[in-house]
């Protein structure tokens, strides 16, 4: 557990270790990225139960997910099958956000075993255009 | 109209036994293909017409203008990149590669994240392996480590593995055992007889116990290794070398954690550690259906698998400095072009910047998020749908994908064509 204090309020935030990954749903619409359903599948952060009380939220509540690399705000959904301390993201622009380019010389960035930190957060999960749209500042 | 023995254009295991039935050009129904095939062979929106971008918007053109703009693009770049690949058929890989000499390209395709370090550990070791119909038939005990094909290759245990029913093991799993070795309890973990959690990262050093372990020496193995305790070990290990004939596959939880290409060499030195006691082998859960092909095209043509540099009239290959992603981080291209692929969700989104800065070029049947920074979109016919050619499957067999409906939509191959014909017009008056 870390705790970030602001001015406004005390957040709460764990740190984990996070990997991307495929999933059905992320797969049945891998060419149907644009979409609903993908949006649905791959703007997530699963994560152990017991992970998600020290958070404070529910399934579909957001969380914001931080690397050195960069954030990105996700939903939150449960899966008992993470250990506390591993969260999983299915792999796509969201998890991507905060995967860094940095492939130790091996050609391959690494997408799991991220350090990462996971707050409670009220912002909203950005939509893909709106997120690709980031990296074009 | 029914048409059987579709082979299915998604993953690795290029499944051959798919049934299909189209009515009026469309495919109406689909059978024995898994929730993620079944999806793809349904079909999804489309691009609907070439396009270049003009003031920041995509314009619908024609194919020979976008061809035109994609040639005029790539002539004046001075270190483009080519990247992609792995959803289209060899011909058109073959295609590219010539391009990719003709314009002094770096060409690369989607193992630069995906399998990459199981090329490169191959390269260094080799690779104890065999056939995904021997596996079938003769394997009683299957491992998958860091895979997880309930989720990425729907019908790997049904066809080929754990759940298939062989020649030699005709009770199918009955007479089998499977173990899984990973981070997190997944689907296919469930159905394992032997579940392995290891801590993430730690790959290396619980192979390297098994390894010790089965070349019998016990005593050197602490206690617990990686998170796991040495009595779960020691039990892998028995099964290990009790069985008539054993496979690890092994997925992108090796290659895309610490250790990377290392974790796989000393999964291979496991498996040849193995053949102490039995016989064992050892193969990639290659992802999209022809990765693995165009790593055996470029292999001909080049010399290299993948992350092959031929802007020196030479082919280079050095994968940590030729590969996509550092390209990108270094900023060093001056142009991309990327076919079969979408970068804009799977490359890290800060190597993706550079691509925002410089002219993109994308051919593929669907928009995605890569379409939203392209200046040029070429859509193309849907390659084991709409359009032939040959693939490899995971264990390196070639198989013949299928046209099942007629298309206007121009194959990868006639677009490769095309670019590279125009490509040379330009390229020859330069010289001239």
């Amino acid at each position: 557990m870390f705790v970030c204090m602001s001015k406004k309020r005390i957040k709460m935030g764990i740190e984990v270790k996070l990997i991307n990954g495929r999933t059905v749903a992320q797969g049945s619409n891998l060419e149907n990225k644009l979409s609903e359903e993908y949006f649905n599948a791959a703007a997530i952060c699963e994560l152990n139960g017991s992970d998600m009380e020290k958070l404070g939220v529910a399934v579909g509540e957001h969380v914001k997910v931080k690397t050195n690399a960069g954030e990105v705000v996700v939903k939150a959904k449960k899966a008992d099958g993470n250990p506390e301390g591993v969260a999983f993201m299915p792999m796509g622009p969201w998890a991507n956000a905060v995967v860094s380019g940095n492939t130790h010389g091996a050609g391959m960035p690494q997408f799991k075993g991220m350090d990462a930190k996971i707050e409670k957060t009220g912002e909203a999960v950005l939509p893909v255009k709106e997120l690709l749209q980031g990296y074009m500042k | 109209m029914e048409v059987t023995d579709v082979v299915c254009p998604l993953c690795g295991c290029v499944c051959d036994d798919v049934v299909v039935e189209v009515e009026d050009n469309k495919v109406t129904k689909v059978k024995g293909a898994c929730a993620v095939g079944k999806s793809k062979l349904m079909g999804h929106g489309r691009i609907t017409s070439p396009a270049i971008r003009e003031n920041g918007i995509l314009k619908d053109c024609s194919y020979d203008a976008a061809i035109k703009r994609t040639a005029e693009i790539l002539a004046a770049a001075r270190r483009p990149l080519m990247y992609g690949w792995s959803s289209t058929v060899c011909e058109a890989s073959k295609v590219g590669i010539e391009l990719a000499e003709e314009i002094g390209a770096v060409i690369d395709n989607t193992a630069s994240v995906c399998h990459g370090p199981s090329v490169l550990a191959i390269q260094d070791v080799g690779l104890p392996s065999c056939t995904l119909g021997e596996v079938k038939n003769r394997a009683d005990l299957v491992i998958y480590w860091g895979a997880n094909p309930a989720a990425a290759h729907g019908n790997h245990m049904k066809r080929y593995s754990y759940i298939s029913k062989g020649y030699f093991l005709p009770e199918g799993k009955k007479e089998k055992k499977l173990a899984v070795v990973d981070v997190r309890e997944t689907k296919s973990a469930k159905l394992a007889d032997v579940f392995i959690r290891i801590e993430p990262g730690k790959d290396y050093l619980v192979l390297s116990a098994l390894r010790a372990l089965l070349l019998g020496y016990e005593d050197v193995v602490p206690e617990e290794v990686g998170g796991v305790p040495k009595k779960d070990l020691l039990e892998l290990v028995k099964m290990m070398e009790e069985t008539k004939f054993g496979i690890i596959f092994f997925g992108m939880g090796v290659t895309h954690s610490r250790g990377r290409h290392n974790n796989i060499v000393n999964a291979i030195q496991v498996t040849r550690a193995a053949h102490k006691h039995t016989k064992f082998n050892i193969m990639p859960m290659r992802g999209h259906y022809n990765v693995n092909g165009f790593n055996q095209v470029c292999t001909w043509e080049t010399g290299f698998p993948y992350s092959v540099d031929l802007s020196e009239g030479y082919a280079w290959y050095n994968p940590g400095e030729t590969s996509s992603t550092d390209l990108l981080m270094r900023g060093e291209c001056d142009a991309a072009l990327f076919i079969a692929t979408d970068p804009g969700a799977h490359f890290p989104g800060e190597s993706i910047r550079h691509l925002s800065k410089i002219p993109v070029i994308q051919i593929d049947p669907y928009a995605n998020p890569t379409t939203e920074f392209a200046d040029v979109v070429i859509p193309a016919a849907i390659s084991g749908i709409e359009a032939e050619g040959t693939v490899y499957r995971m264990d390196n067999i070639p198989l013949r994908l299928r046209k099942i409906v007629d298309t206007e939509y121009m194959t990868d191959e006639a677009i490769m064509k095309g670019i590279l014909k125009e490509t040379r017009l330009l390229t020859l008056s330069r010289r001239l």
